[in-house]
């Protein structure tokens, strides 16, 4: 007997918490918002806890049905949950992390309009978040894979009344559209194939099946789509788009789920599903392929961003590649464990750039920073914490997961030295570029105005705050309130010791989840799985890599402090020396003018022509037009028949009786 | 025995008489007497037919036709009355403010 763990309260809580607050928020006092907001999402966490406190007892998986949804023949989808390590990891850190950045929004929030939405729609996207990570079958997760994109559009349009927020909302959600439609043909191969969507039958019946080693078949082609939906919802390679713009959200969503939640989901879904990549070699690659390019793509535009958030979206793009990259070497736990310490040291980044951002009053350019440090040590001392965890320097959580990362894409029997070099050269950027953010903000001299008043960032054009009157701390720089730096310190711990688990350990408690069930596992593979003497000699060749990325990791440091303190005027030569190649890089590629040209524009322009102008204006509103003229055309003659005179109304009756009588008459002599 | 085309014929004759009184006339006194004779040519072929055929049915359609007659010339009337009492005349031509 199982005991029952109200599994489905852990989604449902932040959802009645959104309810109230969406409801009837808007007559409640700020701190009953809040209450409300960090009370049903504070439950659901300790709930998680306690699950995680009791987890060892339980008999894996566990499974909970709520109810049943859909039924149609054999086909049959249930609201039920579905808990075992890789879910309990996911929970832990999206209920815990979640909670944090719930608590520190309290703090930046405070002076916004809008604050009892701004608590709302953060519920909401916890209940589809957990609703996602605790589903038992794939339509279940879509649920809430559609449900965190609907968040993300409305917490990223949440200064509506601004166009850029607006459009950069409904480019997320566009965007998020084109994955969303391979993830859905994944579903439909799946109900077509397997006739289920619970992933303990599906698992069990593509258990069963051949490894795809040669030519692509079912698997190869649901495992591809699914990597389409993971794609586009963790913006990777080519549909990253849309995470940059997403800064226009406050920064607490920035944090919460353009970073360390909602765009990891498609690492989730690939990792969930890890039993069918395991037997589709050529999507695996795929995903492999597709990360490590996102990795060091999206580190060079990192490099030259000089928006304090987009760097730090671009950095959040390069991570997740590096996620698609575990994934794709078949290191799933690689992958969970990066996952789990990028959402630490990378909402920590988020928070106290956001924390930054409020004590210069709304500035978000670097340029425009310098010298911070004495002003507000704690953002400083945690964002510090985060910095050299990203870097991947020892003993800071990045260090371990980034490590497991490329020792596996190294060693693993899908890995390749050239995922392993590439990931080394863009560790080596990732750190560059976070040094670089590092020492422009916190180091040198003060370039901003004297004074951040509030007409100073109107006309500065800041993109955070610019028109919300700023309640405290007026005139110059200032650390946040406290409620703002107890969530920053926290994760600054986690970003410092949470590594500490070991990618080892972390393998070793997710192995029920990733290689549970899976019977077809041919032995070579069982070998990977289960350590070997052999492998164990590698281990003098694991420190050796490790030690190359630490110096990767070093020379990024060293460069960025050359550069960026030592000898300011430098990078200009630079860029001026490498021309175009910075001209382009500066640009993000030209990747959004490209696909402004190839794909939106003919979009709009067929639309406007063919659709619009062609089919709606000139054959659907043209029917409809003509036949309504027609009719009135019509009728504007017949109307002359009614003239008002009673005696020609008495002619048309007997003219009318006339004909009906001769009629009759004619029909009785034919 | 009188035939029966003598009644029909005089019945048409009866009726034929409305109609071109009701068409032509413009006092609406007259249009109204114009339909009563034509309620009486048809009632003159009730009659006829009745006989004829020695069906009573005809015989009380004739009574029917008469209690509706009577009906709708007190109607009739108080209408003509109100018209004319709004309108001070009794030409139908110039009853025509329903007109579009």
């Amino acid at each position: 007997m199982t005991p029952n763990l109200y599994l489905w309260l852990i989604p449902v809580l932040p959802l009645v918490g959104a309810a109230i607050n969406g409801l009837l928020g808007k007559r409640f006092s700020r701190q009953t918002v809040s209450a409300i907001a960090l009370g049903f999402c504070g439950v659901a966490f300790v709930m998680a806890l306690r699950i995680a406190a009791r987890f060892s007892s339980l008999t894996l998986p566990h499974v909970e049905k709520l109810a049943s949804w859909i039924r149609a023949g054999d086909f049959q989808v249930d609201f039920a949950f579905y808990l075992d390590p890789l879910s309990l990891v996911m929970l832990l850190v999206v209920t815990g992390v979640g909670f944090l950045i719930h608590i520190y929004s309290v703090g930046y929030m405070w002076e916004e309009g809008g604050f009892y939405r701004f608590f709302s729609y953060l519920n909401l996207f916890m209940f589809f978040m957990l609703t996602l990570v605790l589903a038992s079958n794939y339509l279940l997760m879509f649920i809430g894979w559609e449900g965190v994109g609907l968040a993300s559009y409305l917490l990223i349009g949440f200064w509506f009344t601004k166009d850029s927020a607006a459009s950069a909302g409904k480019k997320a959600f566009i965007v998020n559209r084109i994955g969303d439609f391979g993830f859905l043909i994944a579903l439909f191969l799946m109900i077509k194939h397997f006739g289920s969507l619970n992933f303990e039958q599906v698992f069990r019946i593509v258990s069963g099946m051949p490894t795809e080693i040669a030519g692509a078949g079912l698997l190869t082609a649901i495992g591809l789509l699914l990597m389409v939906g993971a794609a586009g919802k963790s913006a990777q390679l080519p549909l990253y788009v849309w995470l940059p713009d997403a800064m226009e959200g406050p920064t607490p969503v920035s944090a919460l789920i353009h970073a360390a939640t909602m765009v990891t989901a498609g690492v989730y879904m690939v990792v969930r599903s890890h039993v069918v990549f395991d037997r589709a070699p050529q999507a695996l690659m795929v995903v492999a392929i597709v990360g490590t390019l996102t990795a060091l793509f999206a580190a060079t535009i990192g490099v030259c961003q000089t928006d304090i958030k987009k760097v730090l979206a671009y950095s959040t793009i390069s991570q997740l590649g590096y996620m698609f990259m575990a994934c794709g070497v078949a290191a799933y736990s690689a992958g969970i464990f990066h996952l789990m310490t990028h959402a630490f040291f990378k909402g920590l980044l988020f928070l106290a750039a956001g924390s930054v951002i409020h004590a210069v009053g709304g500035e978000q350019d670097m340029r425009r920073m310098g010298g911070l440090r004495h002003h507000i040590p704690w953002t400083f001392w945690t964002m510090t914490a985060a910095t050299f965890a990203i870097a991947g320097f020892p003993p800071f959580a990045g260090f371990f997961s980034k490590d497991a990362i490329l020792w596996k894409a190294f060693s693993s029997e899908y890995g390749s030295w050239v995922y392993w070099a590439i990931g080394v050269f863009t560790a080596f950027l990732t750190s560059f570029y976070m040094f670089r953010l590092w020492f422009l903000t916190f180091f040198g001299e003060y370039r901003g105005e004297a004074t951040a008043s509030e007409d100073v960032h109107l006309a500065s054009g800041s993109r955070i705050a610019a028109s919300v009157p700023h309640g405290h701390g007026h005139g110059g720089i200032h650390e946040s309130p406290t409620i703002m730096l107890v969530p920053l310190v926290i994760l600054a711990l986690l970003s410092i010791f949470g590594g500490w688990v070991g990618g080892e350990r972390f393998d070793k408690f997710l192995a029920p989840a990733l290689h549970a069930g899976v019977t077809a596992y041919s032995p070579e593979q069982q070998a990977a799985a289960t350590p070997t003497p052999e492998q164990r000699e590698h281990g003098t060749s694991e420190g050796l890599l490790a030690s190359v990325s630490v110096i990767a990791g070093i020379s990024g440091f060293l460069l960025a402090w050359l550069l960026y303190l030592r000898r300011p005027q430098l990078p200009q030569e630079i860029a001026s020396a490498l021309g175009g190649f910075y001209e382009a890089v500066v640009h993000k590629y030209y990747v959004d003018e490209i696909y402004a040209a190839v794909f939106v524009k003919p979009l709009i322009d067929g639309s406007t022509r063919i659709l619009w102008h062609g089919i709606d204006r000139d054959v659907i509103d043209a029917t409809l037009d003509n036949s309504a003229e027609g009719a009135r055309e019509v009728s504007d003659a017949m109307r002359h028949m009614q003239s008002g005179n009673l005696r020609s109304y008495a002619g048309w009756i007997a003219a009318g009786a006339a004909v009906v009588i001769a009629y009759m008459i004619w029909i009785g002599t034919r | 025995m009188v035939p029966l085309s003598f009644y029909l014929v005089l019945s048409g004759i009866l009726f034929a008489c409305g109609v071109t009184g009701f068409l032509i006339k413009r006092n609406i006194i007259t249009v109204f007497m114009s339909i009563e004779l034509m309620l009486n040519g048809v009632n003159l072929s009730f009659v006829a037919f009745a006989a004829q055929w020695h069906a009573l049915s005809g015989q009380v359609f004739v009574f029917f036709v008469m209690v509706v007659a009577a009906a709708e010339s007190a109607v009739g009337l108080a209408i003509i009355i109100a018209v004319y009492r709004t309108r001070e005349t009794l030409n139908v031509d110039r009853v025509n403010l329903l007109k579009l």
